[in-house]
C-alpha cells in the first residue's frame, strides 16, 4: 500500500499536526515503508487466532464507588493559559 | 406513494454513581465549575484510570433487564477526536467488545399489542465536559466537572417505524433505568439524552434509505416532534426529486425544524484502538448470576401481575407500572386494604388528580399509602359513603389530620344507616316541600324516577352527606308511593 500526499495531510489534520509542506513527501515515503511491514505481517495465516488487545494475561481491577478526590482547582488551573470564574478559557468554538 | 420511516435511537444514560467512571472525583450535579475535575478527568500525564465497580454493576443490571447476553469479556477503547471539552483528545469508550450484547425491550403500541425493539448492544463510556459559549472576551469557557461521568450508551436496531414508537421505546428505557435505580433519568438535567437516526423508504422496499442523525433531542415531546419533522422533510425532499444527504442535524424546538449541523463530507474518523491503560474487563458468571438474583420486579412483570393476579384493566396496569414509586405506592395500599380495584381507582383517580393539580410526584404525596388504605377500609365497611370519602381524602391531603378515622370523627362524616334516623329526616323534608310532593304524586309512574332525585338531594344535604344513599332512595320511594 502506498500513501499519497493527500493521505498524509489527512492523517496530520486528524492528529492536529502542522506539517512542513516540504516534508510531506518524506513522510509519505517513511509511512509507506511502515505499511509495507504491516503488509508483510498481514500475509501470515492468523485463522483461529484471537485478536489480542492486551499483551498481558491480566484483567481489569475495579475500584469501590467512593469519592476520594477533592480537586484543588486553583492549583490545577495554574498551568492553564487563561481561566475565568473557575472556567478554562479556550479560543471560541463554533460548530 | 406509501412511505415508511425507519428509526433507530442511541440513548445515553448517565449512571447514578457517586464517583466518576475512572476516577474518585464526585459526579454531583451543579457544583462550582471545575471543582470536581481531578487529574485523571483532566487527562494530565502520568495518571492511570481505574474502573468503577458500580458502573460495571449498573451496566450488567441493564443488560439482564433487557434480556441481553452479557459477554464474559469486554474491552475499553479510545475514540479519538479533538474538542476542547475533551481534554485527553480521546473519549474512553467501548466498540468491538461492549459490556452488554444484543437484547430487546417490548413496547406497547397505540393500536394495542406490543412490538419488540431489538437492542444492538449497550456500552460503557465517559462523558465529556461542557462548553459555555457566552462571551468570555471572545473566548469559550470550559467546565470539566461532567468529564468522566459514567454513561451507558444504549444502541437500538432500526426497528421503529414512527415517532410514537420511538417515544414508547424511550419511555420503556426510562422506566427500566429508574426501576433498576441505575439513573435518575432526569432528562432536563441531561441524565438521559437521545440521538435519533431517521430514514424513509417506500413501503415494501427492503433497502434502507439514507439516514440523518438528529442530535440531542432531550424530552419525550421533542423526540416525537423532531422525528415527525425530519420524516416529513425527507419525504418532501425525495418527492421533489432531491436526495437525502447523510448528515447530522440539530432540532430547534422554537422553530420546530431540524437544520444541518455539519455534513459528514469529512466523515469522522475516530481511529478506535484498545486503551492501553485499561485491561480487558472479565466478568465471572457467578457474579452475573448474583446480580440477576438482585433484579427488582420490572415494569413488564408488574403489568402482568396487575392484570393477571389483581384483575386490573390493561390501562390501569399500564399507568400504575409506569414508575416504580407509583407501583410501590399502589402495592402498599392494596396490601393494607385488600382490594386492588378500589386501591387502583383511588391511586389513578383522586391521588393522581391531586398530585397533578399541586405539581407533585408520587414520592411527595401528602397522603401516604397507609392513610389511603385506612380511608378505603372505611368505605369497605360502610362507615362512610363515597361522597364523604372524597371529603376525608381532601382533609388528609390538606394534612388536617393523620388518619381517616380522625377526619371522620372530627367532621361527623360517619354514614347514617340507622333507618329511624333517616326516616325522621325524610319526614321533615316531605313536610317542608308540599308542592314537590304534590307534583310527584300527580306525575306519571315513569316520570317519578327522575323526580325522586330532588328529595334524595335534600335528604343528603340535611344529613350533611352522611346518610347511606341506597337506604335514602329505598325509604323515600316507599314513603312517597304510600302517600
Amino acid at each position: 500500500m502506498t500513501l499519497t500526499t493527500q493521505d498524509v495531510e489527512k492523517v496530520a489534520h486528524l492528529a492536529r499536526l502542522q506539517l512542513d509542506p516540504q516534508a510531506t513527501d518524506a513522510y509519505s515515503q517513511a509511512l509507506t515503508s511502515i505499511l509495507a511491514l504491516v503488509d508483510q505481517m498481514q500475509s501470515i495465516d492468523t485463522d483461529g487466532v484471537l485478536p489480542m488487545s492486551h499483551p498481558m494475561d491480566a484483567t481489569q481491577r475495579l475500584r469501590i464507588d467512593e469519592v476520594t478526590e477533592q480537586p484543588d482547582r486553583d492549583h490545577l488551573q495554574k498551568i492553564a493559559p487563561a481561566t475565568e470564574q473557575g472556567l478554562y478559557l479556550v479560543p471560541r468554538v463554533v460548530e | 406513494m406509501q412511505w415508511e420511516a425507519v428509526i433507530g435511537l442511541e440513548v445515553h444514560v448517565q449512571l447514578a454513581t457517586a464517583s466518576k467512571i475512572f476516577s474518585g472525583a464526585s459526579t454531583a450535579f451543579g457544583a462550582a465549575p471545575n471543582s470536581q475535575a481531578c487529574e485523571i478527568d483532566l487527562g494530565l500525564p502520568g495518571v492511570l484510570p481505574v474502573l468503577n465497580e458500580k458502573a460495571v454493576e449498573m451496566a450488567v443490571l441493564f443488560g439482564l433487564a433487557t434480556h441481553a447476553d452479557i459477554p464474559e469479556r469486554s474491552v475499553f477503547e479510545r475514540k479519538n477526536y479533538f474538542y476542547p471539552d475533551l481534554p485527553k483528545g480521546y473519549q474512553t469508550s467501548q466498540m468491538a467488545e461492549p459490556i452488554v450484547g444484543p437484547g430487546y425491550v417490548d413496547i406497547p403500541l397505540e393500536q394495542g399489542g406490543i412490538k419488540r425493539v431489538r437492542i444492538h448492544h449497550a456500552h460503557l463510556e465517559e462523558d465529556a465536559g461542557k462548553s459555555l459559549h457566552e462571551d468570555f472576551h471572545g473566548m469559550t469557557g470550559i467546565d470539566l466537572n461532567r468529564a468522566g461521568t459514567p454513561l451507558l450508551e444504549v444502541v437500538s436496531e432500526p426497528d421503529m417505524n414512527s415517532a410514537k414508537e420511538a417515544v414508547a421505546y424511550l419511555k420503556a428505557i426510562h422506566s427500566l433505568i429508574t426501576y433498576l435505580g441505575i439513573s435518575d433519568g432526569n432528562m432536563a438535567e441531561g441524565s438521559m439524552r437521545c440521538d435519533a437516526n431517521v430514514s424513509v423508504r417506500l413501503k415494501g422496499e427492503p433497502k434502507l434509505g439514507t439516514r440523518c442523525e438528529i442530535k440531542n433531542v432531550n424530552s419525550f415531546r421533542f423526540v416525537e416532534k423532531a422525528i415527525n419533522h425530519e420524516i416529513e422533510r425527507q419525504i418532501e425532499l425525495i418527492e421533489d426529486g432531491g436526495r437525502v444527504v447523510q448528515e447530522t442535524r440539530l432540532y430547534d424546538p422554537d422553530k420546530d425544524e431540524t437544520r444541518s449541523m455539519r455534513s459528514k463530507e469529512e466523515a469522522n474518523d475516530y481511529r478506535y484502538f484498545p486503551c492501553p491503560d485499561l485491561l480487558p474487563l472479565v466478568l465471572d458468571p457467578a457474579y452475573i448470576d448474583h446480580l440477576r438474583s438482585t433484579l427488582p420486579e420490572l415494569p413488564d412483570q408488574k403489568r402482568e401481575r396487575f392484570t393477571q393476579q389483581l384483575g386490573l384493566s390493561d390501562y390501569d396496569a399500564g399507568v400504575l407500572s409506569s414508575s416504580r414509586a407509583l407501583a410501590d405506592y399502589f402495592d402498599r395500599a392494596t396490601q393494607l386494604c385488600g382490594d386492588a380495584k378500589l386501591a387502583a381507582n383511588w391511586v389513578t383517580g383522586e391521588v393522581a388528580a391531586s398530585l397533578n393539580r399541586d405539581g407533585l410526584d408520587i414520592t411527595q404525596s401528602p397522603v401516604a399509602p397507609e392513610q389511603l388504605a385506612g380511608l378505603i377500609k372505611r368505605l369497605q365497611d360502610n362507615t362512610i359513603n363515597g361522597k364523604a370519602a372524597k371529603q376525608v381524602f381532601a382533609a388528609l391531603w390538606a394534612e388536617e389530620a393523620h388518619t381517616a378515622d380522625e377526619v371522620i370523627e372530627a367532621k361527623g362524616l360517619k354514614q347514617v344507616t340507622d333507618t329511624g334516623a333517616i326516616e325522621a329526616i325524610i319526614d321533615q323534608i316531605l313536610q317542608d316541600n308540599p308542592a314537590q310532593v304534590e307534583q310527584y304524586r300527580s306525575a306519571e309512574e315513569d316520570k317519578r324516577g327522575k323526580m325522586i332525585g330532588f328529595f334524595v338531594g335534600q335528604v343528603m344535604k340535611a344529613s350533611r352527606g352522611t346518610a347511606n344513599p341506597q337506604a335514602v332512595n329505598q325509604l323515600l320511594k316507599t314513603k312517597l308511593d304510600a302517600l
